[in-house]
C-alpha cells in the first residue's frame, strides 16, 4: 500500500510504497499503475500525462495547465486497489550468447564472486525472473532477483557505450540494453532478440512489468545466424 | 503546387522535428521529447497562423541551411537567432525573429546560429508533411522514434511541407521581449535531506556553471560539490523533466526533454514548470542560481507564465 504521497516539483505526484524491493510491493505499484491508466483511458480524469512505475515508487506526471497536485492526489486516494499479483503475465524465454566476446565483464565477476564462469552461468541462467519495471531507455526491462552468490556492484566507471542487446547484472537485478547506451552494469552476454521494436506500434516492448523472464544459452554460431 | 519540400544543404548541429512531446509512454521507457522551449515553439506556430500543436523544426546552436523546392511558403523563426534569406538572384536579406516571412521557390533560408541561447524554432504555414508516431511528431534520437526514422536531419535530406496556397496577406509580428535572468526557481526534491546542511545552504546561495555536457537529455552543472551524507544511490525510480539529480561526484544534473525515464541518483530539487523553457536554453558557461519556492508559489508563477504566453499569442490579432 502507499505509505506516503508527496509532490515531486509542481507537476508530479510521488507515491512512496516504502524502501523494500520485492515482488509483492512491486505488484502493488503495478496495480496502482493499471488503475490510474484506466482512469486516463476512460477519460475519467484529465491532465495526467505519464505514469511511471518503478520498484517501489509510482510517479504521476500531469499538465499543470489542466489540473493540480491536490486534484490528482485526491483521485489516487479515492482508488480502491486490491493488492493482488498480476495474473495475466507472459512467460518469455530470451536467447543469450555468453561467449567472451559478448560477456564483457566475466573477469570482474569472477574476481568478485570467486566462482567459475560455468558456475556463474548456472546460477544466472537457470532461474525465472520477475520484471519489476521497464525504462531508463526504451523497453529496458529490470528483472530480479538474481542468486545472492553472484551479486556485484555497478562498474566504478560506467561504459560510455554498452552494446545493444547486452545482458547485465547489478545487485539483485538483471537487465537488457535495448539500445546502445552509456551504462555501468556487469555484462555477461548478449541477446540477438528484438526486446524493443519501435516499428511495432501496438506493443513495442517485448517484456512488461509483471512478466516472467528466463534465459537460455545459444552458441555464437546460432547468435550470428539469428533470424526473427 | 505539389511536393513542396526543404532540401537540407547544411544540417546544423542538431536539427530535429519537435512538438509538444509524446505522452503516455514513460512506463515503456519512452521519454517525453518535444520542444525544449515550449513557449517559443507555440509562438512560432502562431506567427504563421498554424494550430499551436503543429510540428516545427528545432535547431541548436548552428542551424540548418535549407533550400525550398516546388513552391512558396510562409515561415517564422523564434528564439534568439541570426538568419538570412538568400534570394534567387543571390541577394541576401537579414531576418528578424518573431516576424513571418515569405520564402519563394528556390530561395534559401540560412539559419546561421543562435546567439545567447541554445535552441531556436522554425515553423512553416500549414506545417510539415509528417506522420505522428504514438501521437507525436517529436523525433527521439535515442530510441529512433518519430519522423526521419527518429534521426536528426543530415545533408541532402528532404523535409516535406504540406501543400498550400500562400495564406498570409499581411506580415505577422510580435514584440517579444522576455528578459531572461540566471535565477531558477525550484521545489525541494524528495531526497533534499540526503545532503549536508552546508551543501543545502550552498545549493541556494552559491552559483553553478553549465558545463559543455548539455544537450536535449540534460545539462550537467559544476559548482560547490554537494555532499551527500546518506547514500549516493537510491533504488532506481521515475524521473520527470526538471528533476535535479546529484550523482556521487556531487555535481547536479538537470533533466531535460530527452532524459532517461528512470534514474538512481538522489533528487535534490525540481525546476518549476514555468522555468523549464529558460533552463533548457542555457548554454555552456552560463551561471545559474537556484531559489526555493513553495508548491503554491510555483502554481501561481505558472499561472502568470500562462497569462504571459497568451498575451504574446493574442498580440498579433
Amino acid at each position: 500500500m502507499i505509505k506516503n504521497i508527496s509532490n515531486l516539483g509542481d507537476a508530479s505526484v510521488y507515491c512512496d510504497f516504502g524502501s523494500d524491493v520485492n515482488e509483492q510491493i512491486n505488484s502493488n505499484v503495478i496495480c496502482y499503475f493499471n488503475e490510474i491508466s484506466k482512469l486516463v483511458e476512460t477519460n475519467e480524469t484529465t491532465g495526467i500525462n505519464n505514469i511511471i512505475p518503478s520498484y517501489n515508487k509510482l510517479i504521476i506526471n500531469f499538465d499543470l495547465s489542466q489540473t493540480t497536485f491536490n486534484e490528482v492526489k485526491e483521485k489516487i486516494l479515492a482508488l480502491d486497489v486490491k493488492n493482488q499479483t498480476k495474473d495475466n503475465f507472459k512467460k518469455i524465454k530470451i536467447a543469450i550468447c555468453c561467449d567472451d566476446e559478448f560477456g564483457l565483464d566475466f573477469n570482474r565477476i569472477l574476481k568478485i564472486t570467486k566462482l567459475s564462469k560455468e558456475e556463474i552461468l548456472n546460477l544466472s541462467l537457470n532461474k525465472e525472473y520477475f520484471c519489476y519495471m521497464t525504462g531508463f531507455i526504451a523497453g529496458m526491462p529490470f528483472l530480479g532477483d538474481i542468486n545472492k552468490d553472484i551479486r556485484c556492484n555497478r562498474l566504478e566507471t560506467p561504459r560510455l557505450k554498452v552494446p545493444k542487446g547486452s545482458v547485465g547484472i547489478t545487485e539483485q537485478f538483471v537487465n537488457i540494453y535495448t539500445f546502445e547506451s552509456p551504462g555501468g552494469w556487469n555484462i555477461i552476454g548478449n541477446t540477438p532478440e528484438k526486446i524493443f521494436d519501435n516499428l511495432n506500434r501496438k506493443e513495442p516492448a517485448l517484456i512488461k512489468p509483471g512478466d516472467r523472464v528466463s534465459f537460455y544459452q545459444i552458441s555464437k554460431e546460432e547468435y550470428l545466424n539469428w533470424n526473427e | 503546387m505539389s511536393n513542396t519540400y526543404f532540401e537540407v544543404l547544411r544540417a546544423g548541429v542538431n536539427t530535429t522535428i519537435q512538438d509538444i512531446g509524446r505522452n503516455h509512454m514513460y512506463h515503456l521507457g519512452i521519454t517525453i521529447s518535444g520542444a525544449i522551449d515550449q513557449r517559443n515553439y507555440v509562438l512560432s506556430n502562431k506567427l504563421v497562423n498554424n494550430s499551436l500543436n503543429e510540428a516545427v523544426i528545432e535547431f541548436a546552436y548552428q542551424g540548418p541551411l535549407l533550400k525550398l523546392k516546388n513552391g512558396s511558403i510562409n515561415f517564422c523563426i523564434t528564439g534568439d537567432v541570426i538568419f538570412k534569406i538568400i534570394k534567387k538572384d543571390g541577394s541576401i536579406e537579414d531576418g528578424n525573429c518573431y516576424e513571418s516571412y515569405t520564402l519563394e521557390d528556390e530561395e534559401q533560408l540560412d539559419i546561421i546560429s543562435t546567439k545567447n541561447t541554445a535552441y531556436g524554432y522554425l515553423s512553416v504555414s500549414n506545417g510539415f508533411k509528417l506522420q505522428k508516431i504514438w501521437n507525436s511528431y517529436s523525433i527521439n534520437t535515442k530510441a529512433n522514434i518519430g519522423p526521419n526514422n527518429g534521426k536528426k536531419y543530415s545533408l541532402q535530406d528532404k523535409i516535406l511541407i504540406n501543400n498550400q496556397d500562400l495564406v498570409l496577406n499581411k506580415k505577422n509580428k510580435i514584440n517579444y521581449n522576455e528578459s531572461s535572468d540566471n535565477l531558477i526557481r525550484i521545489i525541494k526534491g524528495t531526497n533534499f535531506n540526503y545532503f549536508s546542511k552546508k551543501s543545502q545552504d550552498s545549493f541556494f546561495n552559491d552559483e553553478f556553471s553549465v558545463t559543455k555536457d548539455a544537450d536535449r537529455m540534460g545539462i550537467r552543472l559544476t559548482g560547490p560539490k554537494l555532499e551527500n551524507i546518506v547514500n549516493t544511490n537510491i533504488k532506481s525510480e521515475g524521473l520527470v523533466r526538471g528533476v535535479i539529480q546529484v550523482p556521487a561526484d556531487g555535481n547536479p544534473i538537470i533533466m531535460l526533454s530527452d532524459h532517461g525515464t528512470i534514474g538512481g541518483y538522489p533528487k535534490i530539487g525540481v525546476v518549476i514548470s514555468a522555468d523549464l523553457d529558460q533552463v533548457g536554453q542555457f548554454t555552456p558557461g552560463s551561471k545559474i542560481k537556484f531559489k526555493e519556492v513553495s508548491l503554491a508559489e510555483a502554481q501561481n508563477i505558472f499561472k502568470a507564465y500562462t497569462i504571459d504566453t497568451n498575451k504574446y499569442l493574442n498580440e498579433n490579432n
